[in-house]
C-alpha cells in the first residue's frame, strides 16, 4: 500500500521536501514510518524516535496502523499565535 | 406514526463557531461583527502583533507557515470546546500565515458573551489552547539577515515521552 507523507517547517527543511509517497507492506503502523525515514539517511537522521505525527489531520498515536491513501504528516513542535 | 419532527434547532446563543487560517490581514471589526449577539453585553477582541525584539534580537519579521487544511478544522474543535465550557459564549478566531511585519497581527480571538468575566476567561483558554495544539509554526527573521524557527510546543498525541 501507499501513503503519501507531509512534512512542515524544520521537518520540512530537514527532508529537503514537502511531500512524499512511501510504499508500506500492509499491516504497518506510524512508527514504522517514523524508522523508514530516519533509517534512509540524509537530514530525516535527526528526526526524533518519537516526532508528532497526524494521520488524515487528526494527531494520533504512534501505534496507529495505516491503510492506502493514509495521509501521514509530521508535525515539529507549533509554535503559533 | 411517531410525533411530527421537528426541524433542527440551532441554539441562539451558540452558534458554529468561526475560524479561519488566512495570508490576507487581520479585520477585527468583521470578526467582531461575526459573534456579536443582542443579548451579549461584552465583546473581546484579542490580538497577537509581532513585536520588534525576541530574546535580545532585532526582530525584522516573521514568516508563518501552517497545515492549513488541518489548522482550521483544530482551531473550530478548540472554539467549539470554549463554547461548550463557556455556555451562551461566542466565539471566532483567525491566523494568519506568510511574512509579516512588526506591529502585524498573526492572531486573533474574539468572544461574546452576556457578561465580561466569562468573555475574558474564555479568551484567554482559547489562546493557550492555540499555542499548544494548532498546526502553525513560525521562523522568526533578524534584521541581521539570520533567521531560526522559534521553538515550540509538542501537541498531546498519546505518543509518548521524547
Amino acid at each position: 500500500m501507499e501513503v503519501d507523507i507531509l512534512f512542515f517547517a524544520l521537518y520540512r527543511e530537514l527532508a529537503g521536501t514537502a511531500r512524499m509517497r512511501m510504499t508500506l507492506s500492509s499491516g504497518c503502523v506510524v512508527s514504522d514510518v517514523v524508522t523508514r525515514l530516519k533509517a534512509g539517511g540524509g537530514g530525516l537522521t535527526s528526526l526524533p524516535s518519537q516526532p508528532v505525527v497526524a494521520v488524515n489531520r487528526e494527531y494520533v498515536p504512534l501505534s496507529t496502523p495505516l491503510s492506502s491513501g493514509d495521509e501521514v504528516a509530521f508535525i515539529p513542535p507549533v509554535s503559533g499565535g | 406514526m411517531s410525533a411530527t419532527p421537528s426541524p433542527p434547532v440551532e441554539s441562539p446563543s451558540s452558534p458554529p463557531p468561526f475560524a479561519r487560517i488566512t495570508d490576507a490581514p487581520l479585520d477585527g471589526e468583521a470578526l467582531l461583527a461575526r459573534i456579536a449577539h443582542p443579548s451579549h453585553g461584552a465583546q473581546l477582541l484579542f490580538l497577537g502583533v509581532v513585536r520588534d525584539m525576541n530574546e535580545g534580537k532585532e526582530v525584522e519579521g516573521i514568516r508563518y507557515e501552517a497545515f492549513r487544511e488541518m489548522a482550521e478544522p483544530v482551531l473550530l474543535s478548540l472554539l467549539r470546546s470554549a463554547q461548550d465550557q463557556w455556555p451562551g459564549v461566542r466565539a471566532g478566531a483567525e491566523h494568519r500565515f506568510g511574512h509579516l511585519h512588526v506591529g502585524e497581527a498573526s492572531v486573533m480571538v474574539a468572544v461574546s458573551s452576556p457578561h465580561r468575566a466569562e468573555a475574558y476567561e474564555a479568551s484567554r483558554w482559547i489562546m493557550d489552547e492555540l499555542k499548544q495544539s494548532l498546526p502553525v509554526w513560525k521562523e522568526e527573521l533578524y534584521r541581521d539577515g539570520e533567521s531560526q524557527w522559534l521553538k515550540g510546543n509538542s501537541p498531546v498525541s498519546n505518543r509518548g515521552e521524547e
